[in-house]
């Protein structure tokens, strides 16, 4: 492509994030994704967005609140224990309706953890992180291409459901650096109108009043479920995924994000073995994919879930495949990243060895932990 | 007849939710009189926080936006950020403002918003049944505090406006009254000073009210106001701490 660059994942975001008609970032430094805020700082102010650096993550996401609010489109990132941070914000955003972008370039935890990159966060990001019920869209990108694409398709799906999305990468996609080409996007095509937004009471209207507060039961149920309608629509609609050699595959991997690129390359190991292995990718997460899932069962023997983190997604496999066949799980914790000779490896082992527990090399394992 | 009262237009007909003899009442009037005054509704952004004034934004019918607790300050910024030709104000009460949202209400200072931040100040959280606030007194009795506010336990009452008059963003810093017509008058003008220099983008404006919490004191309004005369004003005492981005110079209480 003729407009291709070099660009580390973070960056490219960032240059999305303009192009996209970002009106106002909000955001505090953390490793791994400080560059987000640095190229904004430069780039994004010479080309007349507001970019604000912070004193926290508590007011960054409040910043986010109070400009989404007003109409504009309004984005923050952060990393792990930053994004933990904004939980409370999150809820608010997601409670008072208003279309926000939030970027987590996941490290490795828990606590203050590690800054390398991992999946630790899926739990916190797709089940809700705060407090009462509420979903966010949960985009999970896997290559620094995805990390542009999918600022664009961020802000689009914020601003049709009223609803904050969040990106969820990974330390290596925030800081590799690979080609990227930048779309043709026309924000002033694509962005709503936002008639609730609190931009000044005009007479020809009833104020607008952005709040997630509803002290009465009845009113709070009913806004309840109006958000549930809303999250239905968003599974039915919504729902994005990728496959990769699954028509026949006896063993069925699934994993998201740089987990999956792994996925694929030992799949096609796996291929090379003669050992019918296919990828299950999902690109949002929530909306989760379980009907497709569900629909592998038919000739998948096994699924193995793969996940730099110690079994999180690995439940909502679970969900899909209500017990047809096993599920393993794979994964690699605290910033670790598995190679796909690793993943290869569980593949023959299960392939190996039909339904009916774990392999005699785990049980020796876990035998001997046991007997420590 | 000769009408001797008129509510603002800009106050909604709302039967307000606030005890008798509350403060907040007086404050939100003259604040919707400004507003009406200077034709300043179709522009005027207000953010409400989490405390007694929780439900700010039903009295008053400007935009308004609620913040989480403590953030108004921030929710402020994030609007006046992007739409910088509106007046955006927050309305604040002394737990949101000076406990939970310390942080965002100095960074906002220090970053010198330029918008206008109310803080009503009355020592004690109404809203919760009168637990100790940041401001509440040495020796003030309160849910919390049962013997009374010690420094060895509960420490000193913060005077955040006086903090937040030292920062070179702030531009206008008062303390302001709601129990008298004197005080009320007073109050409308800090409302009216702050609101000017926000449209001349002179930076961050703070109003504190010193006011009183009859249900939380456990006093008659009447008794209240005596109280709050007595024990409140000299810690924080009535006046400019800062006017056009200079220090006033002020006899120690």
């Amino acid at each position: 492509m003729s407009d291709s660059k070099l660009m580390k994942g973070n960056e490219a975001l960032a240059e999305a994030a303009i192009r996209a008609g970002c009106d106002g970032y909000f955001g505090y430094p953390i490793t791994p994704q400080s560059e987000v805020l640095e190229y904004l700082a430069e780039e994004g102010r010479q080309r007349g967005m507001v970019v604000l650096q912070v004193e926290s993550e508590l007011a960054a996401i409040n910043m986010v609140y109070g400009a989404a609010g007003a109409g504009k489109r309004a984005m923050t990132s952060s990393s792990s224990p930053g994004i933990s941070l904004m939980q409370e914000g999150l809820s608010y955003i997601a409670s008072a309706e208003l279309p926000c972008l939030v970027v987590n370039v996941n490290r490795g935890g828990p606590g203050l953890g590690t800054i390398q990159p991992s999946q630790g966060d899926y739990f916190q990001s797709t089940k809700g992180g705060g407090h009462g019920d509420y979903r966010l869209i949960v985009l999970a990108p896997a290559s620094v291409q995805e990390m542009a694409d999918f600022v664009y398709d961020g802000f689009d799906l914020a601003d049709a459901y009223r609803n904050p999305v969040m990106i969820l990468a990974d330390g290596a996609l925030g800081q590799m650096m690979e080609a990227v080409s930048f779309k043709t996007y026309d924000p002033k095509e694509r962005v709503p109108e936002k008639k609730w937004a609190t931009t000044g009471k005009t007479p020809d209207r009833e104020r607008n009043i952005v709040t997630s507060l509803f002290i009465q039961p009845e009113k709070m149920e009913e806004i309840n479920k109006r958000l549930q309608a809303k999250y239905k629509v968003i599974q039915e609609r919504e729902v994005k995924y990728q496959l990769t050699t699954t028509d026949d595959a006896e063993i069925v991997l699934v994993a998201y994000g740089l987990a999956a690129r792994i996925c694929a390359r030992a799949a096609e190991l796996a291929r090379h073995r003669g050992i019918k292995a296919g990828v299950v990718r999902p690109i949002t997460l929530y909306p989760y994919p379980y009907d497709v899932i569900r629909q592998l069962c038919g000739h998948a023997r096994r699924f193995l879930v793969v996940e730099m983190n110690a079994g999180q997604m690995v439940e909502d496999v679970r969900l899909a495949v209500e017990g047809r066949v096993p599920v393993e799980f794979y994964g690699r914790m605290g910033g670790m990243i598995p190679p796909p000779e690793d993943i290869l490896e569980q593949i023959i082992r299960y392939s190996e060895n039909q339904p009916g527990g774990a392999a005699p090399a785990e049980r020796a394992e876990v035998h001997e932990i046991m007997e420590r | 007849m000769e009408s001797v009262w008129t509510k603002p237009e800009t106050l909604t007909d709302t039967r307000m939710h606030y005890c008798p003899g509350c403060g907040h009442g007086a404050v939100h009037k003259v604040l919707m009189e400004v507003v009406d005054e200077m034709n300043i509704q179709s522009e005027t952004i207000g953010v409400a926080p989490v405390g007694c004034s929780v439900f700010a934004y039903h009295y008053m019918n400007v935009d308004m936006q609620e913040a989480a607790h403590g953030r108004a300050a921030a929710v402020a910024t994030g609007i006046k950020r992007v739409l910088p030709e509106k007046i955006v104000f927050s309305y604040q009460g002394d737990g949101d403002l000076a406990a939970i949202g310390t942080g965002e209400t100095i960074h906002a200072a220090n970053r010198g918003e330029n918008i206008l931040v109310i803080f009503i100040n009355n020592a004690i959280y109404g809203m919760t049944g009168g637990q100790m606030a940041p401001t509440t007194l040495l020796g003030m009795k309160t849910t919390t505090t049962p013997e009374g506010r010690t420094t060895e336990t509960q420490g000193f009452p913060l005077k955040i406006t006086d903090l937040i008059a030292m920062l070179p963003g702030a531009y206008y810093v008062t303390r302001q009254a709601v129990h008298t017509p004197n005080a009320i008058r007073s109050l409308k003008k800090a409302f009216l000073n702050a609101f000017r220099y926000q449209q001349a983008r002179k930076g961050y404006c703070l109003i504190e009210v010193v006011s009183n919490c009859p249900s939380g004191w456990k006093m008659t309004p009447v008794d209240a106001n005596k109280w709050m005369e007595k024990n409140m004003f000299p810690l924080y005492p009535l006046g400019d701490l800062k006017a056009e981005g200079k220090l006033v110079e002020r006899k120690q209480p």
